[in-house]
């Protein structure tokens, strides 16, 4: 076992695709097998970071965009939360709603752009709106077959030991659907930041990490393009580790290490 | 002490099916004393486990009458406790928070409740799992926690329901003895099921022998040996061949 986990720890192999992949791309641009202007160099990206970096412009439209993915993350995965919940709790409610929810959740997030654009405008809440919208449906259809799943066995020890029906809200149904649940916002999350980038294609130009790969793609300056896209690529490594971080703590009852 | 502490009367149980309904319980007429070890022993699909569902209030009769201490049984109540074949647990609680569970509503302090738990897991022997999840146990281990969820909040009746069937024979006979011990010292009436006619006679006052098709009492056949018992004393063979006969009739 722990020999195991030492080889995990160490083991850099995972490694040797990216960076020969970064060397073939230094390869490529120095001896110029491409055209540097639409594939520029590590050493060129790296400077377009590092320039944004001391500006400061890079931290200010990262804030930006991460704002606008959390805000439109909380806000959808609360009201997907409460909404799953509400119809895996009140069958009269799954019998009302279910019908609806099931027919509009078939409905791709980017098909909601027109209307959305029509009821909040182009600006910053018609991209939180977007982006909680792509987040509301895998936490709410997450959460409602989670709850539904609560084995029959466990409901009736509760009904057994007399627990009310808060009781059995928060020591039975929840906890059974917390793993649900967590894969749910797991996924949200991830949809949230496709979205975040999304939002600043489709809507109007504001401060933000998709933007500046906008401009950079307007300018033809491709080394802002692409450190934009590294950019990207590592908030969504961040944020994917943080979930699954805060996701194996608090299902830590699943897979204990035995005595 | 009451001689019908706990008693059934004509109960009658069907459950509607496809064509029909199905009918598993016949005129079951029975009398359990105060502080009484009955077991129950019967083939499978005979009704034990419906039997023991109408006891605990998880199932309705369709005739008949069900009384503890003179209330008529009604839905579930915290006054009987029951031990199912898989334990059960939450998965999600601690050792210590699933028995706890049990006390949720009681009116004792928290102290007070922390302390009766871990009362009870020292019954069983797993004071120092207090802290354990479920799934770091073995099938005894998570039984033995099972029985002290049944037990913490004093139940008037203690139901197990093939408590013991999925577990290996070394473990059985462990626990067959340990439930032994624990009846004597808390007293409580105990109601068992099982299909395992030696753990019937080995533990029981009286064994209830049930015949399938709809299920009925067959006959009920009187363990006359003081506890603690040993289990190779002859008259429990005696009793135990005594009863295999029976099964062998039908
Ligand atoms: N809820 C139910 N609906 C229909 N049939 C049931 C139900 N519960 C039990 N039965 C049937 O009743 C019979 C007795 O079941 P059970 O009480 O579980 O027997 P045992 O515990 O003795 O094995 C079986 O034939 C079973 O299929
Ligand atoms: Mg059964």
């Amino acid at each position: 076992m722990p020999a195991q986990h030492l080889k995990k720890r160490f083991d850099l192999r995972g490694w040797v695709v990216p960076l020969g992949l970064l060397a073939l791309w230094w390869l490529a641009t120095a001896a110029e097998w491409v055209d540097t202007r639409l594939v520029a160099s590590p050493v060129a990206v790296a400077e377009a970071a590092w320039q944004a970096a001391i500006s400061g412009e890079l931290w200010q439209n990262l804030a930006a965009s991460l704002q606008r993915n959390l805000t439109g993350f909380a806000l959808g995965a609360s009201l997907g939360l409460a909404c799953g919940c509400l119809l895996g709790l009140s069958r009269l409610a799954e019998r009302l709603v279910g019908p609806t929810f099931h027919t509009l959740k078939q409905i791709a997030p980017f098909a909601w752009i027109p209307l959305l654009s029509a009821w909040f405008g182009f600006g910053e809440a018609a991209k939180v709106a977007f982006i909680s919208l792509a987040v509301f449906y895998p936490v709410a259809l997450n959460s409602f077959e989670g709850i539904r799943a609560t084995r029959r066995e466990l409901y009736e020890v509760a009904q057994v030991l007399g627990l009310t029906s808060t009781q059995r809200l928060f020591k039975l149904l929840l906890p059974s659907a917390a793993p649900a649940i967590f894969a749910g916002l797991h996924l949200g999350l991830i949809y949230a930041w496709l979205t975040t980038l999304g939002a600043e294609y489709f809507f109007s130009a504001a401060p933000g990490i998709g933007n500046t790969m906008i401009d950079g793609r307007e300018h033809f300056a491709m080394d802002q393009v692409i450190y934009g896209l590294v950019v990207v690529g590592c908030v969504g490594i961040v944020l994917n580790h943080l979930a699954g971080w805060i996701e194996k703590r608090a299902l830590a009852w699943r897979e204990p290490h035995h005595h | 002490m009451r001689s019908d502490f706990l008693s059934l009367r004509q109960v009658d149980k069907r459950f509607p099916v496809e064509d029909g309904e199905l009918h598993v319980l016949d005129d079951i007429s029975l009398n359990i004393r105060q502080g009484e070890f009955i077991s129950i022993v019967g083939g499978s699909g005979c009704g034990k486990s419906t039997l023991l569902r109408l006891l605990v209030g998880l199932e309705q009769a369709s005739g008949g009458s069900l009384q503890l201490d003179g209330a008529p049984i009604e839905g579930t109540d915290p006054e009987r406790g029951i031990v199912f074949q898989d334990h059960r647990l939450y998965p999600w609680l601690t050792v210590e928070d699933n028995v706890l569970l049990a006390l949720l509503n009681s009116p004792l302090s928290k102290a007070e409740r922390l302390q009766r738990v871990h009362e009870h897991l020292r019954l069983v022997g797993l004071e120092a799992f207090a802290r354990a999840w479920p799934a770091q146990l073995s099938g005894g281990m998570s039984q033995r926690v099972a029985i002290a969820r049944g037990l913490v909040n004093r139940p008037k009746i203690l139901l197990l329901d093939e408590p013991f069937g999925a577990l290996d024979a070394l473990t059985r006979a462990q626990l067959q003895e340990e439930l032994a011990r624990i009846w004597l010292a808390e007293g409580i009436t105990t109601v068992l099921v099982t299909h395992d006619v030696d753990e019937a006679v080995f533990l029981g006052d009286r064994v209830v022998v049930m015949q399938p098709r709809p299920g009925k009492i067959g006959r009920i056949v009187e363990v006359d040996l003081p506890h603690p018992r040993h289990r190779d004393h002859p008259r429990l063979h005696e009793l135990r061949s005594d009863i295999l006969r029976d099964f062998a009739r039908h």
